[in-house]
């Protein structure tokens, strides 16, 4: 196995110009087969563009994985609604750090495969709904959204085909729910960001109503390689059910954390091997393979393949793709309760479980976390897991318990040494990036949840209570 | 809510002033290039938000009055949607909002004691302002910069790779009136000038949209592997745990290159 030659295991596309002179611009994407792809599109019928995509086995690089030509061809042709496509830029799932650097090094990637994918299922205006907290990546796409209605690409009669896009480029305002593809939509309708029911999808009644297709940055960005060299290039990568290329963001306790784009399928051993590994001096303790929402992993599960199918059958999902490593200082009760405090946080009250679920999973964790814990918390925390996944409006939910069940599944010990010897046996300070090299330590002990209450301090919840897990035992 | 400034026992608030005839007419044409932008206009009212945001700082009563009163909507409504949002102030708040990430990973890896060791260093606590009204602090949830950790945002620019003495010295910097620049980003405006961006107006400023280049050694670091060249740390043979069989060493030792 030539498993450690970075050039045969990597396969940068969307990352291939960031090394260029202001890679951002439309010169330097031009000069790199930019904006060729749209032209292929534009000398085809939609409908083919549409096969072509589906035929290419492009899956959505949001997390859930479905076809991206599928689900432009559930848009109904010929019912005299206006379309929309709506690209879902707000990227919140922790430990996601994907889109962000590639809008912020190449935005008209995205731009290119907005107006293809436009063209495709017949869309007249187009919305990248980006998350407000990342302003560079905005100025960016200001500048290059300008840039390609200048060239004429955007406006009227797109490079003279008599198709007209225009494109709204529209900031969110803080809601890691609106990147859920409903609650988005409500969002971008001026509204609270909260999911629909479902049915009806969005392809019938999405945006106003109307026919519309939500997909992912990566997934948008992706397109106009696939138009420019082909399916068969594409499906020359990956494997049958996940092919082409993808972005893997590696993160935490490794010597090079950082955007590493693969065909889909590689390990995260293959990654750890040409990255440098584990930070030097540890070992892997668990991973996730896709973000916060995803059931984390451990060191037997390095060979696992990192596409749809692989990730599938070892008990998580793809995901974003989102690699984040965590060592052996790291304390996976702590973990936890920081991810289940973000869940809490970020519940948008619509459903009972998820509302009430999170708020009793984060005070469970807190006590535990601190040394608090009574027998049979295990059980209730599972028991309360279990009362969300699969029980709440949509996946928020199911997210805030993979994280619970899974690491009930491969570190109950853990757990249980916090209860029995009614504390936490970690220092946080010794996976800190500075542990170590400069012999600091933390001037103030250690380190509490710098939230004293989560749940409603946007407002939407008015128990927001002062829990202190020292003095108050709730549940007890 | 400071409850006991604004008690009215048996009468509802009354309803909030209106802005000044000479703002209104500023606000009203940026406000209509707003709504232009959508097909319908309820859709212009988190970009509007973040106008009246732009305008005062925070979102005012009377910024929640005059976003209803451009889409035909109840203040109620508008209010509803404005206390969803985390980036919506609703009091006034310092020039530089700092947002430490204490997400997990970042928490991990030493945001919590960044945050901690800010507090100390501010005398101030979440989402508090210094008395100066300079800096704002906050602990923000992840905020897409992982491989960057740990992270400080201020006014949503990116600073990477913080410790807690950069995080001390950017405070300083930032409330000595310094030129800041962040890691990722253009050199820092003002809370307000942002919120402008945030609105949907273009940076003005010449050359914003090109500084700090297109990301750092992490976003580049499968880019420059691919390409043949060596990581940091990569050289001397694997790191990684468990390896499965020994690797063969004719990796050379590029110990230390610095791509």
């Amino acid at each position: 196995m030539t498993a450690t030659h970075p050039e045969k295991l990597l396969s940068p596309v969307l990352s291939a110009t960031w090394g260029e002179e202001k890679p951002w611009r439309l010169a330097t994407y031009r000069a790199h087969d930019g904006y060729k792809g749209l032209h292929e599109a534009l000398r085809m019928n939609p409908d083919d563009v549409i096969a072509l995509v589906k035929d290419a086995g492009l899956r959505g690089r949001g997390g859930a994985g479905f076809p991206t030509g599928m689900k432009w061809q559930f848009i109904p042709q010929g019912d005299g609604k206006p379309h929309y496509l709506v690209v879902n830029a707000d990227e919140s799932e922790p430990g996601t750090c994907k889109d962000i650097p590639l809008l912020f090094a190449n935005p008209h990637s995205l731009i290119e495969g907005m107006i293809i994918a436009s063209w495709a299922i017949r869309c007249s205006h187009a919305f990248i709904y980006l998350r407000g907290e990342t302003v560079p990546v905005l100025r960016r796409l200001h500048a290059a959204v300008q840039e390609a209605y200048d060239a004429g690409y955007l406006g009227q009669n797109v490079l003279g085909s008599g198709f007209d896009l225009d494109i709204t480029v529209h900031a969110g305002a803080g809601a890691y729910i609106c990147g859920e593809e409903t609650a988005l939509l409500d969002s971008l309708e001026g509204r609270r960001g909260q999911p629909r029911l479902r049915p009806p999808f969005p392809a019938v009644a999405g945006l106003y109503a109307c026919p519309t297709v939500v997909n992912n940055v990566e997934s948008i960005a992706s397109v106009p390689a696939i138009l420019h060299q082909g399916k068969d290039w594409f499906r020359s990568m990956g494997s049958e059910k996940s092919p082409g290329f993808t972005l893997y963001s590696l993160s935490g306790h490794v010597t090079n954390p950082g955007q590493y784009e693969a065909p889909l399928g590689v390990t995260l051993r293959q990654l750890l091997d040409i990255s440098g590994g584990v930070r030097e001096g540890h070992t892997l303790k668990f991973w996730t393979p896709g973000g916060s929402s995803t059931p984390m992993f451990t060191d037997k599960h390095l060979d696992v393949p990192l596409d749809y199918e692989g990730v599938g059958a070892a008990g998580s999902m793809l995901g974003t793709k989102a690699l984040q490593v965590f060592d052996e200082t790291t304390c996976v009760v702590r973990a936890v309760t920081r991810w289940t405090e973000f869940y809490a946080h970020e519940s948008c009250g619509k459903c009972t479980p998820c509302r009430e679920g999170t708020y009793w999973l984060v005070q469970l964790l807190r006590r535990i976390e601190a040394g608090e814990g009574v027998p049979g918390d295990l059980e209730k925390l599972n028991d309360i897991a279990d009362n969300i996944n699969g029980k709440s409006f949509c996946a928020l939910g199911d997210g805030a318990a993979s994280p619970i069940f899974s690491s009930l599944q491969y570190f109950r010990d853990e757990y249980e040494q916090h209860l029995r010897e009614r504390r936490c046996p970690f220092d946080p300070s010794a996976s800190t990036v500075w542990a170590g090299t400069r012999g600091r330590r933390s001037t103030l002990g250690r380190d509490r949840s710098p939230d004293e209450d989560p749940p409603g301090d946007r407002g939407q919840d008015g128990r927001n209570g002062d829990f202190d897990p020292s003095e108050n035992g709730v549940l007890a | 809510m400071s409850a006991t400034e604004h008690v009215q026992l048996g009468l509802p608030e009354l309803p909030a002033e209106p802005y000044p005839a000479e703002v209104r007419e500023r606000l009203d044409a940026d406000a209509a290039a707003v709504v232009a932008r959508y097909p319908q206009s309820r859709s212009a009212l988190l970009p509007l938000l973040h106008l009246v945001q732009a305008e005062e700082g925070f979102v005012s009563r009377t910024g929640i009055r005059y976003c209803a009163e451009q889409l035909g909507l109840t203040t109620a409504e508008v209010t509803a949607v404005a206390t969803f949002y985390t980036m919506y102030r609703r009091r006034p708040a310092g020039a530089y909002h700092v947002g430490v990430c204490t997400n997990t990973l970042c928490a991990v890896l030493g945001g919590d004691q960044i945050f901690a060791e800010l507090q100390q260093h501010l005398g101030i606590g979440n989402n508090e302002t210094t008395a100066d009204g300079s800096i704002s602090l906050e602990h923000i949830e992840c905020n897409a910069a992982c491989d960057y950790a740990p992270v400080v945002m201020v006014n949503w620019e990116f600073f990477d790779n913080q410790d807690p003495e950069s995080a001390r010295q950017l405070v300083d910097d930032l409330r000595a009136g310094a030129e800041v620049r962040p890691t990722r980003g253009a050199r820092l405006c003002s809370f307000k000038e942002t919120a402008r961006i945030l609105a949907g107006f273009p940076d003005e400023r010449p050359g914003a949209v090109d500084e700090s280049g297109a990301g750092g050694a992490p976003s580049l670091a499968g880019l420059r592997l691919a390409r043949g060249e060596t990581l940091p740390g990569t050289g001397g043979g694997t790191k990684v745990v468990a390896p499965r069989q020994q690797e063969s060493t004719d990796e050379g030792d590029a110990e230390g290159e610095q791509a």
